[in-house]
């Protein structure tokens, strides 16, 4: 463990404000506030905070329709992101987008996409940058075991082998596409080694685990920013909830779900990881935690307080202004 | 003035563009035609029909970006590099492919601006071959215009001369929303003057090839070259009809139809594009909501029949609306009563 001990801060802030923010959607959700579907990152806030915390802003995203968890990994702006999910006329997207296509372009979140996989061939896309204009950046995609069935990240794959271009393709297999198992739709169940197919080096390791997942990034970012083109990044975690909130989830056993709370937590993992070795104090983290309780809570009152797009928003940004 | 063809119109409009603006690149499939191989040492293709030729040269292959026979992943990724600030012309070989990669245009590209609250642009070109008439068949030879003008965020551009070719792709690489340039396979021969300087078409404004009196034409792509061949018949049985090539489809410059219209009461459409829900029939059906009173006969749209392009020369001569059918509908609109 070599973080210096802002950065395993920077890494425990990301997280938490994950699972703090995604706890106060869901309790949202339940009282009926939320005026869309939603779906939960609980469970795999190691994934996208080892990942980002490895990021700058010039670098970019591309997301899923699970996408919270990402945005804010990507720090992108807190109170303006719970403005979209609520779909108010000063979210990030202007109340046009919601949950599942909320965007941040000035950090490099280049938008939640609500097309299973489509977000592969994007991610690929901006990496281009490096190609065409000789910028330092990477580009990540996050997929899930389900959209890693999906012909786009197949091609994006291959794409961005051919062209050596600087991209992680972050598998995030939380076990379920939707409602139906890893090991129903997963021909030949290696995700990894699909990607070793097109290739690129690829690591498989725990998704619960910040340290296992930042370690990779690391050296997948390096090699790409050196322009030895892309890597892949299988990180096996837990989705706690439901594929949306309010699916019954008759699919899954009460077992499973109590168990993997309790082995599973990736808080609760990197809490004992950073204590034992006596980098960061337990009170250090537990003002963290107070900290954002209120960081969310102040957000999601204010998101609530303000207004709804004016309906004379429904046809604009279409097309350029006075372009059409 | 200089005499190019079509093809040389387009490659012509690509390369002062991305002289202009280093932003501006070039991806897709064998568009510098083996010269992606390391170690290949011939002359670039510039793709199956030539429609980049040259490009590799001047550019070179950071810019020239050969790809997989991959569409999703060229759009997407032309999308993606749109969004995160580069200029990309993504080269659908033919148009029938959209069927494969239809995701990364519609869902992706064309959204991006209004889902993300106008964050940033996507201007992006997909540069498509659409049309029948040399024997492609089913699978190359559709015009699917109508699908894409059917999309809300995407503009929709279908020269039918060398001259539009040029201007209209250079307003189409400067424009900051995604453009499908439908080139007409049938047209790429074809000759016309031609300015050497940078110049734009300017999208959403129609020309008047032709005034006249008795009928409107509206006539898209490779149409307007068949019914400028009727012209001479058309006059001798009497019949003045003003011709307008709308250039681009979205946006589309009704006003002036809705004028020509107003002035000549009659509307005869040539469209390519399959007869339901077609391109023509949004024609006139804004004809009839905005001037019905000035009309005096029944709208008509001549497109092929519904069914694919056939491979058979003479099968697929009898699916393009031809010289003696345009003649027969000016003859029914003209003696209408």
């Amino acid at each position: 463990m070599q973080l210096s001990k802002d950065k395993l801060i920077d890494a425990y802030t990301r997280m938490k404000k994950i699972r703090v923010f995604e706890e106060t959607m869901r309790d949202e959700f339940a009282k009926g506030t939320v005026p869309a579907f939603i779906h939960l990152y609980i469970g795999q806030e190691a994934i996208a905070s080892g990942i980002c915390v490895e990021l700058n802003d010039n670098d970019t995203i591309a997301s899923t329709h699970r996408g919270h968890g990402h945005c804010l990994a990507k720090n992108s702006n807190l109170e303006r992101m719970t403005m979209e999910i609520f779909c108010r006329a000063d979210g990030l997207c202007e109340g046009k987008g919601g949950s599942m296509h909320i965007a941040d372009l000035s950090v490099g979140m280049l938008g939640a996409n609500a097309i299973v996989g489509a977000n592969a061939p994007i991610a690929v896309g901006a990496a281009l940058r490096q190609r065409v204009m000789g910028e330092n950046l990477v580009s990540a995609a996050f997929i899930g075991d389900g959209a890693s069935n999906q012909g786009a990240v197949f091609e994006a794959m291959n794409l961005a082998s051919v062209l050596k271009l600087p991209v992680l393709f972050v598998f995030e297999n939380n076990g379920y596409a939707e409602f139906t198992g890893v090991d129903y739709h997963c021909g030949g169940g290696d995700i990894a080694g699909r990607a070793e197919g097109f290739g690129m080096p690829s690591y498989k390791l725990d998704g619960s685990d910040f340290f296992a997942v930042q370690e990779a990034a690391a050296e997948a970012v390096e090699r790409a920013r050196k322009g030895e083109g892309p890597s892949a990044i299988e990180c096996y975690a837990k989705r706690w909830y439901g594929h949306f909130e309010g699916d019954p989830q008759h699919y899954r056993t009460k077992e499973e779900l109590e168990t993997i709370r309790k082995d599973n937590d990736p808080l609760i993992i990197f809490r004992q990881k950073v204590e034992e070795a006596g980098l960061v104090e337990s009170s250090e983290l537990d003002i963290i935690d107070e900290d954002l309780t209120s960081q969310v809570t102040d957000a999601v009152e204010k998101a609530k307080n303000s207004p709804l797009p004016n309906v004379e928003e429904l046809t604009t940004n279409v097309y350029e202004k006075g372009s059409y | 003035m200089t005499i190019k063809t079509y093809r040389e119109a387009i490659i012509e409009a690509m390369i002062l563009e991305m002289k202009r603006d280093e932003k501006v690149f070039v991806i897709g499939e064998d568009i510098s035609g083996g010269r992606g191989c390391e170690d290949f040492e011939g002359e670039a293709a510039g793709g199956p029909m030539g429609l980049t030729q040259g490009l590799w040269d001047e550019f070179g292959a950071k810019r020239v970006i050969d790809t997989p026979i991959s569409e999703t992943a060229i759009m997407g990724a032309a999308a993606g590099a749109a969004l995160s600030g580069l200029r990309p012309i993504a080269e659908l070989m033919f148009s029938d492919f959209f069927g494969v990669c239809f995701d990364q245009i519609y869902n992706q590209a064309a959204k991006f601006r209004f889902m993300y609250g106008d964050q940033g642009a996507t201007p992006l070109v997909i540069r498509t071959m659409i049309g029948a008439g040399i024997g492609c068949g089913p699978q190359h030879s559709q015009s699917p215009y109508s699908i894409f003008a059917n999309i809300p965020g995407l503009k929709v551009v279908t020269p039918s001369n060398p001259y539009d070719a040029k201007g209209l792709l250079i307003s189409s690489i400067r424009d900051n929303d995604p453009v499908i340039f439908c080139e007409h396979k049938a047209l790429l021969g074809m000759d016309g003057e031609v300015p050497d300087e940078s110049y734009e078409v300017p999208l959403g404004r129609g020309k008047i090839l032709k005034e006249g009196n008795d009928i409107t034409i509206v006539a898209i792509g490779q149409m307007v070259g068949v019914v400028q061949n009727c012209i001479k018949s058309l006059e001798q049985k009497g019949i003045s009809v003003e011709i307008i090539d709308p250039r681009s489809l979205s946006p589309f410059d009704d006003e002036m139809v809705y004028d020509s219209v107003e002035k000549t009461g009659r509307l005869l459409v040539l469209d390519e594009s399959n007869p339901v829900c077609s391109f023509g029939s949004w024609i006139t059906s804004m004809v009839s909501e905005e001037v019905f009173s000035s009309l005096k006969a029944p709208t008509k749209v001549l497109t092929p029949p519904h069914c694919p392009v056939p491979a058979a020369p003479n099968l697929e001569a009898a699916y393009l609306p031809d010289i003696e059918t345009i003649i027969s509908a000016s003859e029914n609109l003209k003696n209408y009563s």
